[in-house]
């Protein structure tokens, strides 16, 4: 690459079941002018945007970035917009890295949304088709039996979803942007009714509105701060829905993705080397079964570090200090919000939920059928 | 009680009222759909006018035009309308202060619920549809929501293609169509131009039964909007024996805590006269009562 790239900007919205307080362009403004002065930077300072967000169906809107340009300072200027369903915002940060780490652009302001209030996902998720009878129900329905295989697989504790919930929520109790703050015992995330069996309530994402947004700029525009977060890796990969023999339960896709994010970056022994990470766990289950796929364990065995409290703030290697997915779930968003929680990790921002002397931190999303992969590892040091 | 005589009685006569100047105007305009404020002396604004203000002064005669919008400044849910209320369901009187005024109209609000009920709440005037100068020219006030519905509506065309037809053309038949990939083996149900790992063409069209393992399955318990079912159902992953990789169905027949993975399944389909080219031909997959299938013999499935 000709240049190396950093994160020198990031900001978000207070993320809430419903901001009806706010336009969709009003929703991202917010986001986009808080990473920018973050950066110490304008909308006349920015030379392109990269925006994501979820597949179009769920807010109803063909092509949102365009009516969307202006709130962006986007006239005249390159905008760009990726989509790769619930990765879409870690993809989106991946682009513009890409931009400027190829020498394309020097400043690239990167956005994700999503306004879930103003649409449906279980009903755009589930559509009655002809020819076949209608039987997803939503994401939770598509998960529910991977999450059922897993179990099985790894000989799971039947209690590592409900401890994942217990462990994410008391997380986003410290983040005041999260949407969810829940103070749960292990006995009321137990006691919650089934949705998708084996996925109860309480191990399941909200539905959220929000915005995140980063500035990324070249070595020579990252002077503009003291604690630049230094884009040390990045990867993108996807598998097809179904095929014969496809591994649902931990896809090559993700394998492959953190394979070569490390390789990037150098890293050889992930939970030695990595001091924290953002995982996409939209429902709580995901935790273990991404600590295998992401390399953090054994496989089969990513249940035991959860249950053994490995993951939590504090402990070796913490997972989801922000509260992730299962507090926060503006889709689009969800994906860059790890990215961007990664980066804040490494610049020491993280306030509340901040990992002492955290050096190096890994964003990590996933979107479809378990088939879009996407993250990126940060740094403090260049 | 019954001692006691009753009759009933009705007293009734519509008097003329006097409207002024000022009255007289406002009436007039609400005729027109327009909505006036009078200024005070000290430069306020009343709506509805006066002829004269709080302070007993003459109000000045300078009408102004106002938005029809407001804010409810406090109300009181009235749950069961009687007659001769404005509104036959039940709804809110309220103290409205439009927009650009310093007093506030006592009028209606069409809330529906209560709990839709707020002090600070933007209201906008319904004007009547038929206007005769008086104050239920505005039949009611409503709440100005913040948002708008959005419908979309798409019509679309289903075609399945070449080896999706094939598919549901057997199932016309009551068969289960797959498309084998010739190099691999590799059996896909329902059939497809390639088969996606490989890349090959799966064109050589083999029939798989209708019985199969139930590798992994999950127990509907939400409603959702646009769902044709009605929850708790369970659906699962089924790999039809001579199959490579599962097909998605409903499981039934079997009370939901005996369902497990690995059980042996086979369609229960539809009477013969009902078929037609759909996957619905087949209602269910149930239990064939056989031994479940060792893990280790699915497993790459999941």
């Amino acid at each position: 690459m000709a240049e190396q790239c950093a994160v020198v900007g990031i900001g978000q919205t207070k993320h809430r079941e419903s901001r009806r307080d706010v336009s969709m362009p009003g929703l991202i403004r917010i986001a986009a002018l808080e990473a920018l002065e973050d950066a110490d930077m304008t909308f006349k300072d920015v030379d392109a945007i990269v925006i994501g967000t979820a597949p179009d169906m769920f807010e109803g809107i063909m092509m949102p970035e365009l009516f969307l340009a202006d709130a962006l300072g986007a006239a005249g200027k390159p905008i760009f917009r990726v989509h790769t369903a619930g990765s879409v915002g870690g993809s989106t940060a991946v682009v513009a890295s890409h931009l400027v780490q190829a020498g394309v652009h020097e400043k690239v302001l990167t956005v994700a949304f999503e306004k879930q209030s103003e649409s449906n996902a279980m009903w755009a998720l589930s559509p009655a088709i002809p020819f076949q009878p209608q039987l997803v129900a939503g994401a939770g329905g598509y998960f529910a039996p991977l999450i059922r295989s897993y179990i099985r697989r790894a000989d799971a504790h039947p209690d590592t979803g409900c401890m994942v919930a217990v462990k994410d929520r008391a997380h986003g109790m410290l983040n005041p942007h999260a949407h969810l703050h829940l103070d749960q015992s292990l006995e009321e995330v137990k006691a919650a009714p089934m949705l998708w069996d084996p996925i109860r309530y309480s191990e399941t994402c909200p539905s959220s509105d929000g915005a995140v947004a980063m500035v990324l700029v070249n070595q020579q525009q990252a002077k503009r701060v003291k604690n630049p977060a230094w884009v040390k890796g990045t990867s993108v990969r996807t598998e097809r829905t179904f095929f014969a023999g496809r591994d649902q339960v931990n896809p090559r896709a993700g394998q492959q993705c953190a394979k070569d994010v490390y390789d990037q970056a150098g890293i050889t022994n992930p939970p030695v080397e990595i001091d924290c990470a953002e995982i996409y766990v939209p429902f709580s289950w995901f935790e273990p079964m991404w600590l295998e796929n992401l390399g953090f364990a054994e496989e089969g065995l990513g249940w035991k570090m959860t249950m053994e409290g490995k993951t939590k703030l504090g402990a070796d290697m913490p997972i989801n200090m922000s509260g992730g997915v299962m507090c926060t779930n503006p889709i689009g968003a969800s994906g860059m919000l790890r990215f961007a929680e990664a980066a804040r990790q490494v610049r020491g921002t993280a306030d509340q939920h901040q990992v002492d002397g955290a050096k190096v931190a890994l964003g990590h999303a996933f979107g479809g059928g378990s088939q879009f992969f996407a993250a990126w590892i940060v740094s403090s040091e260049r | 009680m019954s001692d006691f005589l009753s009759a009933p009685y009705v007293l009734q006569y519509t008097y003329t009222r006097s409207t002024g100047p000022v009255i007289g105007r406002f009436l007039e305009s609400l005729r027109y759909g327009v909505l006036e404020g009078v200024r005070t002396a000290d430069g306020g604004v009343l709506c509805p006018p006066l002829e004269y203000d709080e302070k007993g002064e003459a109000t000045t005669g300078e009408f102004i035009q106002l938005r029809p919008v407001g804010t409810v400044k406090s109300w009181t849910w009235v749950p069961e309308p009687r007659k001769g209320h404005p509104l036959d369901r039940p709804f809110a009187f309220a103290l409205i202060q439009i927009d650009g005024t310093d007093n506030a109209m006592v009028h209606v609000v069409d809330a529906e619920k209560p709990k839709r009920m707020k002090t600070g709440m933007r209201v906008r005037a319904r004007w009547a549809e038929e206007r005769n100068g008086t104050i239920r020219d505005i039949a009611c006030f409503e709440p100005v929501l913040p948002y708008l519905p959005g419908p979309v509506h798409l019509d679309y065309d289903v075609r399945p293609g070449q080896h999706y037809t094939a598919f549901l053309r057997g199932l016309q038949e009551g068969k289960l169509i797959g498309g084998c990939d010739s190099q691999s083996g590799k059996v896909y149900v329902p059939p497809r131009a390639a088969d996606p790992f490989t890349g090959n063409p799966t064109s050589e069209y083999v029939e798989v039964a209708d019985t199969g393992v139930l590798t992994t399955f999950t127990i509907i318990r939400i409603p959702f909007e646009g769902q044709k079912l009605k929850p708790p159902y369970c659906f699962g992953a089924i790999v039809l024996d001579g199959a490579d990789m599962p097909i998605y169905h409903l499981i039934s027949g079997v009370p939901y805590d005996q369902i497990r993975m690995g059980m042996r399944v086979k369609a229960k389909w539809k009477p013969r006269e009902e078929w037609e080219t759909s996957l619905e031909n087949i209602l269910y997959f149930e239990p064939t009562g056989e031994p479940d299938a060792p893990f280790e013999s699915y497993e790459e499935h999941l």
